[in-house]
């Protein structure tokens, strides 16, 4: 009875996570081994050819080398900045209330919205930052037109957006933390830094890993900026996979090809999960 | 936050760098909204040109409204929205229910095969829930735009952490008193997971409100599109709209959100903290 009952309230919830989650993934693998239909050619097993394409795609390994970049730029970036600032607003300095929430607002703005107050901000000539540097007489300069800059330039707006968001997991651990530890140590005569590195950090160690797989999903998962700031350009300097996949599935409808580069980002994202299920077993966590 | 000040708080100079520090972070965290303030709320010949005597004007705003229907595009966010939680609310509720106080062969397996959607997001599968969406006629609806995030496993893991924390015997006494399982549900573990579900209400709302890539895909019509997918068609249309209006347009469709936010800021920081802590 007990069973049924179970099974009964999940239903509903099974029912659409497998039909939006479990089975796309799989149908997802059967597609990237048959042909996109095209006109009156229907699709067609064609077992390894769209992974052949992927191998043989400048663009591909561009993405996935982006892609990696980026995660590698914003992600360190990103918590050390939320941990600085968390370290901050979590001391008695003047103005504590009003810095948490300019530390925290770009996290409750679409990433859509925010992107385009930042295309105004590179803009050439025109743009605060062009003002800024103009202002400290240096030479003016297209931070989203030119190959050099406009990976970092996306970079600065993640890094912009998400550390705020995460300063709040660093804050609410530092809170929990019991002030006796600090009395402690103090009276052994520890340094504030020897504090930090040896007691306050590893404390924190469970925020941390929370913090990182949230990142990491993050800069596999969100390409707003992307299509709003520089739509993969200039000559593919900006291209991250999932908008890669975007522009091959709805802008020249190869949902074949998409499909393999999909079972790429799926691939990525399960290691995640792995690494997570890992350190989980290593025991990050101190209670 | 306890009386004693923390024994490692800066003093003295420490403490005055430390304060600097922070407000110079402060500032440049807050310096691109500021801009984005200015432009909007000041005629375009001074929106790269800032002079404190620049008269303000709502005109950006007024002229924005009219180029483009967001009213619309509001009413489909919000109905977009509050479909979605509702949705999320009672399957998750149920779900979580079930994991937190039933046992059934399987529990575990299917457990982590909810589990799975926390690392594979509805995002990422856009390929092929558009052609789901393709066969099910829900191309270019709100209900489409919805769908995929209805059962969402990161509401069934907080609200069975929470359900599995509420005392048994409230469980029992309430089962002795007659009451069926789902009676259960809605008088024991609905009322006493409150704060669970203000603060996952919160997360999802900022969530579903600010997406864009799959509602992008899905819609393309005035009466489907969200608040920000309308944003992007309007922001980047060739007719050489100026700025200060793509600005006011911008803060616009933010505006409730952001007011929202600074209202009720406490309980967003909260939310986001209990939510992030599992």
């Amino acid at each position: 009875m007990q069973w049924v009952y179970g099974w009964m309230l999940l239903l509903p919830a099974m029912a659409l996570l497998a039909l939006f989650t479990h089975y796309p993934a799989v149908a997802n693998l059967w597609h990237s081994f048959r042909s996109t239909p095209k006109g009156d050619l229907p699709t067609k097993f064609v077992g390894l050819d769209n992974y052949q394409q992927l191998v043989e795609d400048p663009i591909f390994w561009q993405a996935l080398s982006n892609n990696l970049w980026y995660a590698l730029g914003t992600i360190p970036a990103s918590i050390a900045l939320a941990l600085v600032m968390a370290v901050w607003v979590n001391d008695r300095i003047p103005g504590r209330g009003i810095l948490r929430l300019a530390f925290f607002t770009p996290t409750v703005l679409p990433m859509i919205a925010v992107a385009n107050i930042w295309v105004f901000f590179y803009t050439p000539q025109y743009g605060l930052l062009e003002q800024l540097t103009g202002a400290l007489g240096m030479p003016s300069h297209n931070w989203l037109g030119s190959q050099s800059t406009a990976l970092a330039a996306l970079m600065v707006v993640t890094i912009w957006k998400e550390a705020g968001f995460f300063m709040i997991f660093y804050l609410a651990a530092l809170q929990s933390m019991s002030p006796h530890l600090a009395e402690a140590a103090a009276i052994e005569g520890a340094s504030r830094w020897y504090f930090f590195r040896r007691v306050t950090w590893p404390l924190l160690m469970p925020t941390t890993l929370f913090v990182l797989v949230n990142a990491v999903i993050n800069a596999f998962r969100l390409v707003d900026h992307v299509v709003v700031m520089t739509r993969g350009g200039p000559d593919n300097a900006t291209e991250l996979l999932l908008f890669y996949i975007y522009e091959i599935g709805f802008r020249f409808w190869d949902s074949a090809y998409a499909a393999a580069l999909t079972m790429v980002l799926l691939v990525i994202l399960g290691l995640v999960a792995l690494a997570q299920f890992y350190f989980l077993e290593r025991k990050v966590h101190y209670q | 936050m306890s009386a004693v000040l923390n024994v490692y708080e800066p003093h003295g100079v420490g403490r005055v760098l430390e304060t600097i520090g922070a407000w110079v972070l402060g500032i440049l965290w807050v310096l691109p909204l500021l801009y984005a303030f200015w432009t909007a709320f000041h005629s375009a010949e001074f929106s790269t040109r800032l002079s404190l005597t620049a008269p303000l004007t709502l005109a950006n705003f007024i002229t924005a409204w009219h180029a483009a229907p967001f009213a619309r595009y509001f009413l489909n966010t919000l109905m977009m929205v509050s479909m979605v939680l509702a949705a999320q609310l009672v399957l998750t509720t149920l779900a979580a229910y079930a994991f937190a106080r039933f046992e059934f062969p399987g529990r575990n397996i299917l457990f982590a095969l909810v589990l799975v959607q926390l690392m594979i997001m509805p995002d990422v599968l856009i390929v092929e829930n558009y052609r789901t969406m393709t066969a099910l006629g829900l191309k270019d609806t709100i209900t489409g735009i919805g769908l995929p995030y209805m059962a969402s496993a990161f509401g069934i893991f907080l609200l069975r952490q929470t359900f599995k924390s509420v005392p048994r015997e409230l469980d029992e006494a309430a089962r002795v008193e007659g009451c069926t399982p789902l009676q259960v549900l809605w008088k024991v573990y609905v009322p006493l997971a409150r704060p669970t579900y203000i603060a996952y209400a919160l997360v999802s709302v900022s969530y579903h409100w600010n997406n864009f890539l799959w509602p992008l895909i899905i819609t393309n019509s005035v009466e489907a599109r969200p608040v920000t997918v309308g944003l992007q068609v309007f922001s980047s249309s060739d007719q050489g709209i100026d700025w200060s209006i793509i600005t006011a347009a911008t803060l616009l469709t933010t505006a409730p959100l952001l007011l929202a936010f600074l209202l009720f800021q406490r309980q967003f920081v909260q939310s986001f903290m209990r939510a992030g802590i599992r």
